[in-house]
């Protein structure tokens, strides 16, 4: 985050998500396999504020088309695949309205069960 | 999706039956909100002995959405109340969490008292640059030269440099981050529940309907965006470096972490030095 | 419930009424003080700040009235029994937070060692010229209840009062002394712990997912609860409803605002407290509380022995006030006289509650110091006529 050097405490946060059981296996000597995750939206929560599409660092969400019973565009996750479940959208979002998870490789497909 | 797995994680420490909040779209309060309940629900405190307490403002409403022992006080005041109720029961964890214009203008008095005692108190200031509640009035952290509705010709009173005034009161832990700063600003959570003796936090935090509206700083996302590009991180600064100027360098970070004797201690040390035995600490319960 | 007996000074002692009220905080069980000086109040915080380290209590004098008066509040709702000490003008300041105790159903306790006023005033000489303030002196309906002590053996017992009243009616009771009982020393007797009676908290035997915060029982008062016992309560300043959470509109304002003022108007048979002297036959009866009091009583001897059949009706409890006592006196006599130092306050309630039945004069006093009788008794001349 931020275009100036961070401080190295900056950066152990940045894989520190909300999901600690699942790190991602750097290091090991087989190839290093992609953290995969997915992006929960309660669309009706949503106010429309566009952080979580801002700075979601994968890119994954744009704004919808679509208005919830508000009138706001919710986000919508326009490239799933690339979502790596860090959480900074569940961070950011002052609604409550969105929040990511990790896709466990042992149980493929399946989320995990947040708190 | 079940609703099971529909649930946001800081919902667990949430007063949902009251949800949605009151705040503007995007308002920093909510994202500063979101991070405190995740750095308390890992953290390993007793949640039933965490009070939170808060002021009159915006973010003063922040006590009325936790799931917590929670007291809405008066203007200015949290930090009297939590000195009482901290010292009424020296095993709660008492936090309070309150705006810039609560804590420092009107409250500032108590703020700098608390933090000379070194009160065992954690200080969660929310510093949208005005009083938002009342609709963006001058404050007294306003930059010079920024736009609000009682100056209207622009702010030529200079601003406190809070984690300054912090540091120079007593305050025994002083850090500062933004609501760009997420991941930080848990952790900055979280170590700050740790710490004993007055802890102060402040967190730089966008108002995009009022200050931003009035001062032309485009939308949340653009307010954020400045947070992001201009924050320079530097721990251990000196906090007399760390003023703001209107859509200036933010310097954020841990500024100090100096630990001295809390009020109880050093109140029961200086007792049990002149009483001996006769020194009988205060009785908690009903 | 009896007192906890390592409070209890008990023995015959020569006391100050202000003494004595730190005596009776300890009494009644209070460990939590928060105070700033403020003469003549000063010397009940300086006996606490002795008194309570031993007795495992604290006291913490705080950095204005604005700050002791909420931080009473705070330790309350830690579990404390939590009492402040001021003056006029530090009591000008504590206004705010009157209210927030009174819409918070905050037990709590505020002395006023009443001095002369307005404004800085005479600090070190006596005035009874805060009643209606003690009423009235916060925003918006709440009601009150404030003690009139006489004497120093009174300080003591009202104190522990006010505390008694404090945690039956879950409502902030002001103790109204002056620098004159408060400067004052008498004999003071203080029983021994097991014949006081002390009111202990009236806390809720529910659950937390079935205790409600402000749900009045049958006397509109509803039980309390303390932080960290997993009850996750709100208390707000806000209006709000019986879970405490703020609502913002007039059918909540009416259901608790109402309620609220009922708590203390629909018991206040039980608050309510005078002593009568010589009443039965009065044509003329005087009013009068706290050290007047003490002047009054010698003027209606000066009076009776004159042929004047004069009776006192001593008021201990100012607020709520004694409506139906003195309604009942208005349809008997011919007048009332209210003997205050001050230039008029109480005497608009006895003219209130005669509604014209009987005159009501006033024996005014600016402050200073007590009237003469032969001042009082000037006016019970002129109530004769």
């Amino acid at each position: 985050m931020g275009t100036t050097p961070e401080s190295k405490q900056a950066d152990t946060v940045a894989e520190e998500s909300s999901a600690p059981e699942e790190k991602v296996a750097a290091g090991k000597p087989a190839a290093p396999r992609k953290v995969r995750g997915r992006v929960l939206i309660n669309e009706e929560r949503c106010k429309g504020c566009g952080l979580c599409i801002t700075f979601c660092p994968s890119h994954v969400l744009e704004r919808a088309m679509k208005f919830n019973a508000k009138g706001y565009h919710p986000p919508e996750a326009t490239h799933p695949d690339d979502c790596t479940g860090c959480d900074i959208c569940g961070y950011f979002c002052p609604d409550f309205a969105i929040f990511g998870v990790r896709i466990t490789d042992k149980e493929p497909g399946k989320d995990e069960k947040k708190s | 999706m079940t609703a099971e797995v529909m649930k946001h994680p800081a919902e667990t420490l949430l007063r949902m039956d009251r949800m949605p909040h009151i705040w503007c779209p995007g308002c920093g309060i909510g994202t500063s909100l979101n991070c405190f309940t995740r750095a308390l629900i890992e953290s390993k405190l007793d949640l039933n002995k965490v009070a939170i307490v808060s002021g009159i403002g915006c973010t003063g409403r922040v006590a009325g959405y936790l799931k917590l022992d929670s007291f809405h006080t008066t203007h200015g005041r949290p930090i009297p109340f939590a000195t009482g109720l901290k010292l009424g029961n020296p095993d709660l964890k008492v936090i309070v969490y309150s705006g810039d214009g609560d804590l420092i203008a009107i409250g500032g008095n108590h703020f700098i008292h608390a933090a000379r005692r070194n009160m065992d108190l954690t200080i969660i200031c929310i510093n949208n640059f005005n009083y938002a509640m009342t609709g963006g009035q001058v404050a007294s952290t306003t930059p010079l030269g920024a736009l609000a509705t009682t100056a209207p010709y622009g702010n030529f009173e200079p601003p406190f440099n809070l984690p300054y005034l912090a540091e120079t009161c007593g305050a025994t832990y002083v850090a500062r981050w933004t609501t760009f700063h997420v991941r930080q600003l848990a952790r900055a959570y979280a170590e700050a529940l740790t710490k004993k003796g007055f802890v102060f936090l402040e967190v730089l935090s966008p108002c995009p309907e009022l200050y931003g509206r009035r001062n032309r700083l485009g939308a949340v996302v653009d307010m954020t965006k400045y947070f992001k590009e201009k924050s320079v991180v530097r721990h251990d600064a000196p906090t007399r470096e760390v003023g703001i100027e209107f859509q200036g360098p933010l310097v954020v970070g841990k500024f100090v972490d100096r630990p001295r004797p809390t009020f109880l201690e050093a109140m029961s040390e200086q007792m049990r030095a002149k009483l001996g035995e006769k020194f009988v600490p205060l009785t908690t319960g009903s | 419930m009896i007192a906890d007996a390592r409070g209890v000074l008990t023995g015959a002692h020569f006391l100050s009424g202000n003494e004595a009220c730190c005596e009776g905080a300890l009494a009644a069980g209070c460990r939590f003080v928060a105070g700033y000086p403020i003469t003549p109040s000063t010397d009940i915080v300086e006996r606490i700040a002795e008194r309570f380290p031993t007795l495992g209590g604290t006291f913490i004098q705080m950095e204005d009235e604005i700050a002791s008066s909420i931080a009473i509040l705070g330790a309350a709702w830690a579990g404390q029994k939590a009492m402040t000490v001021t003056s006029g003008p530090g009591f000008s300041l504590m206004m705010e937070h009157i209210g927030l105790a009174a819409i918070t159903e905050t037990p709590c306790v505020f002395i006023n060692v009443q001095r002369g006023g307005p404004s800085t005033g005479l600090p070190t000489l006596p005035g009874q010229a805060d009643l209606m303030q003690a009423r009235w002196g916060s925003h918006g309906d709440y009601e009150i209840i404030a003690l009139s002590p006489n004497s120093p053996q009174e300080c003591f017992e009202m104190t522990i009062e006010a505390f008694n009243l404090s945690e039956k009616y879950r409502t902030p009771v002001m103790l109204m002394s002056d620098e004159c009982v408060g400067h004052m020393t008498e004999k003071v007797v203080i029983p021994p712990a097991a014949e006081l009676n002390v009111q202990p908290r009236r806390y809720t035997t529910l659950p937390p997912d079935q205790y409600l915060p402000y749900r009045g029982e049958a006397d509109l008062v509803p039980p309390m609860v303390k932080a960290g016992d997993g009850y996750r309560i709100h208390i707000t300043g806000l209006t709000h409803d019986e879970r405490g959470y703020p609502v913002i509109n007039a059918e909540c304002q009416e259901q608790l605002v109402r309620r609220l003022v009922e708590k203390i108007r629909r018991n206040s048979d039980d608050i309510v407290s005078y002593e009568e002297y010589m009443t039965e036959d009065c044509e003329i009866a005087l009013v009068s509380f706290g050290i007047t009091s003490r002047v009054a009583f010698r003027a209606m001897e000066l009076a009776r022995a004159e042929g004047l059949r004069v009776g006192l009706v001593r008021l201990r409890v100012i607020w709520p006030f004694p409506e139906k006592k003195i309604r009942e006196i208005a349809g008997r006599v011919r007048s009332f006289v209210v003997a205050e130092m001050n230039l008029g306050q109480i005497v608009y309630e006895v003219e209130r509650c005669s509604a014209g039945r009987a005159k009501t004069l006033l024996a005014s006093h600016a402050g200073g110091t007590v009237h003469s009788p032969q001042q009082i008794l000037g006016v019970l001349r002129e109530a004769a006529r």
